[in-house]
């Protein structure tokens, strides 16, 4: 088994009609998909991709029950993107939208302590189980089925650890971005949490990056409760202090956050840190 | 963003924040003009830059004439303020705050900010006011004082009595305080602030409490929401490369070493600079050319790169997911061609296409190195870089 979604998760589209949403719902759907259908104020009735549209969320979740909805709409409406999608029963919401104030994402945080219903990202790559299920903007070709759980802060570097655990014959059970930004959903121990209690996933890869705690708080909980071999890389050893690197989320205030912290509490609780990005793979597959 | 300590005070003034009476001025008569129509007997005079630490270098002194006013004003004006926030560069004083001065009784800590933990809004407040708060907080975290804000109730009057109390406030002043703090989250909420700092705020030898520094910083990604705070930008106070790479949608960063990095994805990005400096060498800037990459912003980006002149060497290093490697390639050599690059320039592309972008950088340019991977790239980049530092 996977985490989170599989070949019968169904999904909807939040923004289908956009550009880039338009492109890489093709790219998921020729990935095997189920996505069923588009949400679009105002072309409700209509059909895009040769998928049905619908005005609302809740009129779309009526006619599909879908499982996921996926949203690519524009930083300003994507916190109300997110709660129309917690609002209708959607359980599992992904946020790929960059650059959503920061105060929208504590009111949907805030909001979503009511629901069960679990959020990845914003400002993410997506989630993907290899030759399954495509919810996001990777490229589905780097991917193979496998043993290996990946999650990570960063999309790029995600790519780097599925490459790398891909020419390694390992392959992917699933892969998660939990997103760049300070405020978001999913985070580390949630999906390593997942991780473990996973029969298929055999190791973990968990990409950290400069700011903020989670990592920190990801090695407290590995130390406590995860018997699965965990090799992390951690970007940012040399970023400036007080500067954001390019995610909102990454930046030493205080000096907090350091990429130093987070290496050290990771190595005391016995996960493999690689100095190097080009070593995860080699890494994991050492340990296994 | 970051805006001036004057146009933070005329926020605070807009909220009813109490602030000193105050005038900025841009040349010593103006200075002096500011100080008359002030009237008084002694003027704070304080350097404009987008950086703390002013106090320390100079940049904040008390004139208690009008000679001292001009000749203050005059010896910092023009010149760049260097302080331990700023770079060895400094940022330049374009302009002075004069200000009337009252006694000091007491000075406290007060800010509010976002606490990624909780996820709530945090006020922070000390009695130890105008020091460096990080230290206070390291060596004696029994003196900071943290109030969390509940998403729905917001501030409530027991949170502003808990640091009132523990401030040692009395009286008046405990609703002073509590004003003050429903000010700052009121500014905080309707401008999409990201943190509000006031160091030191004081108690004046009347007992009033008065934002003696204010600082403000907010949330890029609303600003768009916000002309009037769009408006407060002193891009003369900003890296000029930083901004020209904002107008193309490149997430770019100034560093002082001297090899130049092109990334895909910040995190990637990151962990070149990390990588450059794990082989011994220095990198000369972080940037992300992001994902929908196209031949233009790559040779922005190149022009951007090149034209920091410590520049010996620019390191490529793409992962083509959705963007492929093919026109990532095409772009590095439209970039050559029109930026006339004849730096050495070692690319690594792996991902969507590597293969079809390696072949069309293969021997079309004697400058161009092809390395086989990540970490051969960076050692390549520290070699012909003049080796490890």
């Amino acid at each position: 088994m996977s985490i989170l979604i599989d070949k019968d998760t169904t999904l909807i589209c939040q923004g289908l009609t956009g550009k880039q949403a338009t492109f890489h719902a093709q790219h998921a759907l020729a990935y095997g998909t189920r996505l069923l259908a588009g949400v679009t104020p105002g072309r409700g009735g209509s059909e895009h991709l040769g998928l049905p549209m619908f005005n609302t969320v809740q009129e779309a979740y009526r006619a599909t029950k879908a499982d996921a909805s996926i949203i690519y709409v524009p930083p300003f409406f994507a916190a109300d993107a997110i709660l129309e999608a917690v609002d209708a029963g959607i359980k599992l919401i992904v946020c790929i939208t960059e650059g959503i104030p920061v105060l929208h994402m504590l009111r949907v945080k805030a909001a979503m302590h009511e629901s069960d219903a679990l959020l990845i990202g914003p400002n993410c790559p997506g989630i993907i189980t290899p030759d399954a299920c495509k919810i996001g903007i990777m490229p589905g070709s780097i991917h193979m089925p496998g043993s290996i759980g990946i999650v990570s802060r960063s999309g790029t570097l995600t790519y780097e650890a599925v490459h790398q655990t891909t020419q390694q014959g390992l392959g992917q059970s699933t892969c998660v971005g939990i997103g760049g930004d300070p405020i978001h959903g999913m985070n580390f121990i949630d999906v390593i949490s997942r991780f473990q209690a996973d029969e298929q996933t055999k190791g973990i890869v968990m990409v950290g990056e400069i700011g903020g705690s989670e990592e920190e708080e990801a090695a407290a909980y590995i130390k406590a409760s995860v018997t699965k071999p965990v090799v992390a890389y951690i970007t940012g050893m040399t970023a400036p202090a007080g500067k954001r690197m390019g995610h909102a989320g990454a930046i030493v205030t205080g000096g907090k956050g350091t990429a130093a912290s987070k290496v050290s509490a990771l190595k005391a609780a016995g996960v493999e840190v690689v100095s190097s990005p080009s070593l995860m793979g080699v890494a994991m597959q050492q340990l296994l | 963003m970051n805006i001036h300590e004057f146009q933070a005070k005329q926020l605070f003034r807009d909220f009813y924040i109490p602030t000193p009476e105050g005038i900025v001025a841009d040349s010593a008569s103006g200075a002096i003009a500011a100080a008359t129509k002030l009237a008084g007997t002694s003027w704070a005079i304080k350097a404009q830059v987008h950086a703390g630490g002013r106090g320390k270098v100079g940049g904040v002194k008390i004139a208690t004439s009008m000679d001292d006013v001009a000749i203050f004003a005059e010896q910092m004006l023009g010149q760049r303020l260097v302080t331990k926030q700023t770079g060895a560069l400094g940022l330049p004083i374009n302009a002075v705050l004069v200000e009337k001065t009252d006694t000091i009784k007491r000075e406290f800590y007060l800010s509010l900010l976002i606490d990624r933990h909780s996820e709530r809004l945090c006020f922070i407040a000390s009695a130890a006011g105008g020091m460096d708060i990080e230290a206070v907080a390291a060596q004696h975290p029994e003196k900071i004082i943290t109030v969390m804000l509940h998403p729905a109730a917001g501030l409530q009057a027991y949170q502003g009595r808990q640091v009132a109390f523990a401030l040692g406030l009395q009286g008046e002043q405990i609703k002073a305080l509590l004003q003050i703090m429903a000010n700052m989250l009121r500014l905080f909420t309707e401008k999409d602030a990201s943190q509000i700092e006031i160091n030191p705020l004081i108690e004046t030898g009347a007992g009033a409490l008065v934002a003696l520094d204010a600082k403000i910083n907010f949330d890029d990604n609303a600003l768009a929401m916000h002309k009037d705070i769009i408006g407060l930008q002193d891009t003369r106070q900003e890296d000029a490369k930083e901004n020209k790479a904002k107008r193309f949608d490149l997430s770019y960063i100034t560093l002082e070493g001297n090899i130049g990095c092109m990334v895909n994805g910040a995190g990637l990005a990151m962990a070149t600079m990390d990588l450059v400096k794990l082989k011994g060498g220095e990198p000369a800037n972080f940037l992300d050319v992001g994902g929908g990459t196209t031949t233009e912003k790559v040779t922005e980006a190149f022009k951007l790169i090149v034209s920091d002149s410590n520049v010996k060497v620019v390191l490529v290093n793409i992962f083509g997911g959705i963007v492929q490697c093919d026109v990532i390639a095409q772009g590095i050599l439209s970039a050559l061609e029109q930026a006339h690059i004849a730096l050495p320039v070692i690319v690594r592309l792996e991902g969507t296409h590597a293969e079809e972008g390696r072949a069309l950088l293969h021997h079309v340019a004697p400058n161009i190195i092809a390395a086989k991977d990540l970490d051969h790239a960076a050692e390549q980049a520290v070699l012909l870089a003049g080796g490890a530092a």
